[in-house]
């Protein structure tokens, strides 16, 4: 499925290694400071909060809820063209940071602000794999 | 902010004055194509009309402030300016047009510079600029998520659910400001929208429809700003800078989950706190539509009204000519150009100036500037000491 593959990928580099790594294992992660105990998203050097550099790759729980939510229905990707009108979220997980995803078994019509989810694993191609969400029911 | 802070921001005001501002034409350059524009024509043009419009000569000029316009030197050696105290290129965001307006007041108040030049080129339409694409984020691209707009539209979703405001509500301030557009003859939409069009337009991103998206066009903007001992000088009666602020809502997300609040009370306290004076005293404002959201936010944050009010406060034309609270009288980013705010600096003087015609605000004596946005920017001013 990978030849046919062709929006945007992420490029894994020294510092989110672990992030996509622990995806592909079925696993979110996120950095978790040994020091304050703030958890952070994107990945980053340090700690936002105390700049302790003292961190671990902490495993979530997966589940969150949605903060907030739109419907694209301007094309800015050709390889999102077929897929007008999609929806993107953004996931506030419980242990605190917001995430970019896309809902999944679940009609953009049904789509509502603190909608409780829990991620899916997506595996686009061979290499990677994105963490998507869907409803709790 | 501690009390000697304060005292030093009260030193400062109206100690700058604006003594000129230029543009060039937008409605026309909206419908027409010339393979000479291009950003530094633009700003070759408004830098030229300002000037114009102020009567100084270039070699007064000893400061220059760019943005969207990437060189400095191709610029400065252009408009053939030599020996400048002061050069800068900011990025292109709509965010760094107050910013450059603060940076040039500060260098002038110091003693850093006499007279700075702040000058703007966008050639968006020309080059169809869609804000919006693969920006290589591998946190946000993979899901498709993109452009100012959608993240605008994902706050105003939520604030939605937030204050339990029905779809639509955007619609009255969209054509307020097609009201205003329509009595400016250099706006780039002349024809009246009415709120069944609004709501007919087509998504971009959903919640937001075309017609809560500002224009993509070309133009460019100056002004010039001076001590207000020399400010004196010129042709045209000085506007002073009464009060500025800037407070910033930094973040990896554009989108903030308290609707830019915090930065624009911060900025709130310090121009009104500084001017001594309140939104009830401000006869006209000119509020950053990037989107339309993004003045609901402002007006909140700033105590125009209370919280979750914004969709009632705009209801009943109150921000259209005529209105009790008139709001982006030039027609604004959405009506009349989308010129990242500089514009709208344009319109903040010229209103107080009383040279608007037939969009002109009675009596104005206090004209404010805001921009809600990662670094947000609020101005106050006045043609004398209040």
């Amino acid at each position: 499925m990978s030849a046919e593959y062709t929006k945007p990928l992420p490029r894994p580099q020294a510092m989110d290694m672990p992030y996509w790594e622990g995806l592909k294992k079925r696993e979110l992660r996120m950095q978790k400071c040994r020091d304050c105990g703030k958890v952070w998203f994107p990945p980053a050097f340090g700690c936002p909060q105390c700049l302790s550099t003292n961190y671990e790759w902490a495993k979530l729980s997966g589940k969150g809820k949605v903060w907030s939510w739109s419907v694209f229905y301007q094309v800015y990707y050709q390889s999102f063209a077929k897929d007008i009108p999609y929806n993107v979220i953004q996931v506030q997980v419980d242990e605190g940071p917001i995430m970019i995803s896309n809902m999944v078994e679940c009609k953009n019509e049904d789509l509502k602000c603190d909608m409780r989810v829990e991620i899916v694993f997506d595996d686009v191609t061979p290499e990677v794999t994105l963490p998507k969400f869907r409803p709790i029911r | 902010m501690d009390a000697r802070d304060r005292a030093k921001l009260k030193a400062l005001s109206n100690k700058v004055a604006v003594i000129g501002v230029g543009n060039t034409p937008f409605g026309p350059y909206y419908r027409t194509r010339d393979p000479l524009r291009n950003v530094y024509s633009l700003g070759f043009t408004a830098f030229k009309n300002a000037l114009e419009d102020c009567g100084a000569r270039k070699d007064d000029i000893d400061g220059v402030i760019l943005s969207r316009i990437p060189s400095y030197s191709k610029f400065c050696g252009m408009v053939g300016l030599r020996n400048l105290r002061l050069t800068n290129v900011l990025e292109p965001g709509g965010r760094m047009s107050g910013a450059a307006f603060q940076w040039a007041m500060e260098a002038i108040a110091c003693g850093m510079a006499s007279m700075v030049a702040c000058v703007y080129g966008n050639i968006g339409r020309s080059v169809r600029d869609t804000y919006g694409g693969d920006w290589g984020d591998p946190y946000n691209d993979p899901f498709g998520w993109t452009s100012p707009g959608a993240f605008i539209g994902s706050m105003w979703q939520r604030y939605m659910y937030e204050n339990n405001v029905p779809d639509g509500a955007l619609g009255h301030q969209a054509v307020s400001q097609r009201k205003w557009a329509q009595m400016n003859p250099n706006a780039v939409m002349q024809d009246p929208l009415t709120l069944e069009e609004y709501l007919k337009a087509r998504y971009v991103v959903k919640p937001l429809r075309l017609y809560d998206y500002c224009l993509v066009n070309d133009g460019g903007v100056c002004f010039i700003l001076t001590s207000a001992e020399r400010a004196k000088d010129f042709k045209k009666p000085p506007v002073y800078c009464v009060a500025s602020s800037q407070a910033a809502s930094h973040g990896y997300y554009y989108q903030q989950t308290d609707f830019l609040e915090d930065a624009c009370r911060i900025n709130a306290d310090q121009v009104y706190g500084t001017a001594g004076v309140g939104p009830k005293d401000i006869d006209v404002v000119q509020i950053y539509d990037n989107f339309l959201p993004t003045i609901f936010f402002s007006l909140e944050g700033y105590g125009f009204c209370g919280k979750g009010e914004a969709p009632e406060f705009v209801k009943g034309d109150r921000t259209a000519p005529g209105g009790a609270m008139p709001i982006n009288t030039s027609g604004g980013h959405c009506s009349e150009s989308y010129m990242q705010g500089w514009a709208l600096h344009c319109e903040a003087v010229r209103q107080v100036r009383g040279e608007c015609g037939p969009r002109q605000v009675p009596n104005v004596k206090l004209s404010q500037y805001i921009c809600s946005a990662p670094i947000g920017t609020s101005h106050i001013f006045s043609g004398g000491k209040i």
